[in-house]
């Protein structure tokens, strides 16, 4: 089983987390004082759903660039996780880092049951089977009590984080959610330089010879499954507190293509792509929400010019360009 | 009244008629998508959009052109299956060296671009599509009342799957098709065209979809997002029957339509689901499908 960023012509940039160039780190610091200082140029509200998408792209990169397996379903743990963390806030008046928490340990469970059974088939069945279960947590969510159907949870408290850090201050929201994302992203780039994360890119080159080496692939594969599951929560959780509000909108399939595009549009197995994915599309639908355009047709025409030339992404390109290369971005091969 | 199972026998019987409509459609979507799949190797997430198409290429040709259902029965399904070859020459073929991933991706934001056209063209509202007059009305069956227009569909359907089935078994088409299958290298060095046999069986594919848009116009409403949704349910069936074999794809469909209409009658909460469930329930049990043949 050949893997999506890894076929005959298409060779990704080589990942620079294994080994952080000089060029790296700068480019990390002045990225992380821009997001710092960033409120005072942009509206917050833009900001923080900016980080949610970039957490969960970057979280399904975990499973798509690192592991090949190409999850059609991310909008359960996402949106299930944006439901738990509004339930728990909302209904049982849970501090937001609890409520949070639980979204997590939820979208992890979910990815659980979700992984242990579409691992049982590879590639195209693999999308297939996770789109079909999760468009099953779709219905469930429709039907189910707690969600309350198609209102769906509104008006949730962001509560106060630790008991006395008062969220509904816009400042004070914005760099919890910015913790949030350092801290998910730290957890992604320790585990893909992990001996765990190592074996996983050894199933994507090579499924067969990984099992041949002794290795239980399905295990393996089912631990990356719930990791990204559950950090998909994570920026589905904070994401309800965000905007106050858990709907169908994050559940339904066309939650998860919207992820798929971000990591594509960014590059599919680079660590900090899909982050730049996700601000692209974010950008574009806040861009386009005051037209009447629809961003499908975009977004759909996106999509097929990512696949037909433009499969590295923009941060891939940039890898293996000659300024990248420069910079010390080596680009494998 | 007659009851079964402590349901009225009218009622059971309606159920099983609309799970034979359903699965009508379910078989006619997933034989296309098994007939691309066999040699292409690439799952048409368009085939829903293409569904679509084939409905509203005939309401369009209905509103514009006065062409009655009869035509447009054969109509639509060539403008669509010429739309869609043309699309696999300029574009989807680009993508065979690759991981088949990139053509699901490829179809993904297809079906997306062409439902959010005619979305933004026609809104999200359905609009009617008249039974043909020949066919309009319903018979008393004695034991229930049937509107021809739905047992003409469940006919017709029958009938497309069983042809497509001989296309692909009986005639000399079908043999360099699943010789191509086999090993396309080889059945060029013979000298078929194979490239052009993948087109073909492309078109062929969409104009099949195409063909159940058409018979499904005067039951459903004609709308944009009327594929999007089938299409996951295809997708589970597919799983489900495993694309190994035609006529598995098409027996799974019916199977798995009625199932839904029964489960409508006897736990109507369930009928969104119980595709899904059926479909995780004999993936735990035999991973390769009912008739799969690679697990």
């Amino acid at each position: 089983m050949s893997h999506v960023a890894h076929s005959t012509n298409s060779k990704p940039a080589a990942e620079p987390g294994v080994k952080i160039t000089t060029s790296a780190t700068i480019f990390l610091l002045a990225g992380l004082a821009l997001l710092v200082v960033a409120p005072l140029f942009f509206y917050p509200i833009f900001l923080m759903k900016l980080l949610c998408f970039a957490l969960f792209a970057c979280a399904f990169n975990l499973l798509l660039g690192y592991t090949g397996l190409l999850s059609f379903g991310h909008a359960t743990f996402f949106g299930g996780a944006a439901y738990f963390t509004a339930h728990a806030a909302k209904v049982w008046g849970w501090t937001p880092e609890l409520a949070v928490l639980l979204g997590v340990v939820g979208a992890a469970l979910l990815g659980l049951v979700m992984g242990f059974v579409a691992i049982r088939r590879q590639g195209i069945y693999f999308a297939m089977i996770t789109l079909a279960l999760s468009q099953m947590f779709f219905f469930f969510c429709l039907q189910a009590g707690f969600t309350q159907g198609e209102d769906g949870i509104q008006q949730v408290p962001r509560g106060y984080l630790l008991g006395f850090i008062d969220l509904s201050v816009s400042t004070n929201m914005y760099y919890f959610v910015l913790g949030v994302f350092v801290i998910g992203l730290v957890i992604i780039w320790r585990f893909i330089n992990s001996p765990f994360g190592m074996i996983l890119k050894s199933i994507r080159e090579n499924e067969a010879r990984a099992t041949s080496l002794g290795y239980s692939v399905a295990h393996y594969k089912l631990g990356a499954f719930v990791m990204s599951a559950a950090l998909a929560g994570l920026a589905g959780g904070v994401k309800s507190l965000v905007f106050q509000f858990a709907t169908l909108t994050d559940v339904a399939w066309q939650m998860s293509g919207e992820v798929i595009l971000m990591t594509l549009l960014g590059g599919i197995g680079t660590l900090i792509g899909p982050i730049f994915g996700a601000g692209l599309v974010v950008t574009l639908q806040n861009y386009l929400a005051t037209s009447d355009f629809p961003v499908t047709i975009i977004t759909g025409v996106v999509f097929m010019v990512c696949v037909l030339l433009f499969r590295r992404g923009i941060i891939g390109e940039f890898y293996a360009s000659r300024v990248g290369r420069w910079l010390g971005f080596e680009h494998r091969h | 009244m007659t009851m079964i199972f402590g349901i009225p026998i009218q009622a059971f019987l309606g159920q099983l008629l609309i799970g034979l409509i359903n699965g009508s459609f379910y078989a006619l979507l997933s034989l296309g998508l098994a007939v691309i799949f066999g040699l292409l190797r690439v799952i048409n997430f368009a085939h829903g959009a293409q569904y679509m198409l084939g409905a509203f290429v005939a309401l369009l040709l209905l509103q514009y052109f006065g062409i009655n259902y009869w035509l447009a029965l054969i109509v639509a399904p060539v403008i669509v299956g010429v739309l869609g070859a043309i699309i696999e020459r300029t574009m989807l073929s680009r993508l065979y060296k690759l991981d088949h991933l990139y053509g699901l991706l490829f179809t993904f934001g297809l079906a997306l671009t062409i439902e959010g056209t005619f979305r933004y063209l026609y809104g999200a509202a359905g609009q009617p599509y008249s039974v043909p007059s020949a066919l309009a009305g319903g018979t008393n069956l004695g034991f229930m009342f049937l509107p021809i227009y739905r047992g003409w569909v469940v006919v017709i359907s029958l009938i497309a799957c069983i042809g497509t089935w001989l296309l692909i078994e009986k005639t000399k088409l079908g043999s360099y098709l699943r010789a191509a299958t086999e090993n396309a290298v080889l059945v060029q060095a013979f000298g078929v065209n194979v490239p052009l046999l993948l087109t073909f069986t492309y078109g062929f594919g969409a104009a099949l979809a195409a063909f159940a848009g058409v018979l499904a116009a005067p039951i459903y409403q004609v709308s944009p997002l009327m594929g999007s949704n089938l299409i996951i349910v295809v997708f589970a069936v597919v799983v489900v029957g495993g694309m190994g074999s035609i006529m598995g794809a098409i027996i799974t469909g019916y199977m798995l339509g009625i199932t839904e209409g029964l489960t409508k009658v006897f736990y109507p909460e369930a009928s969104n689901i119980v595709i899904f469930v059926i479909m995780a329930i004999v993936l735990l049990i035999r991973p390769a499908g009912l008739f799969g043949r690679d697990a």
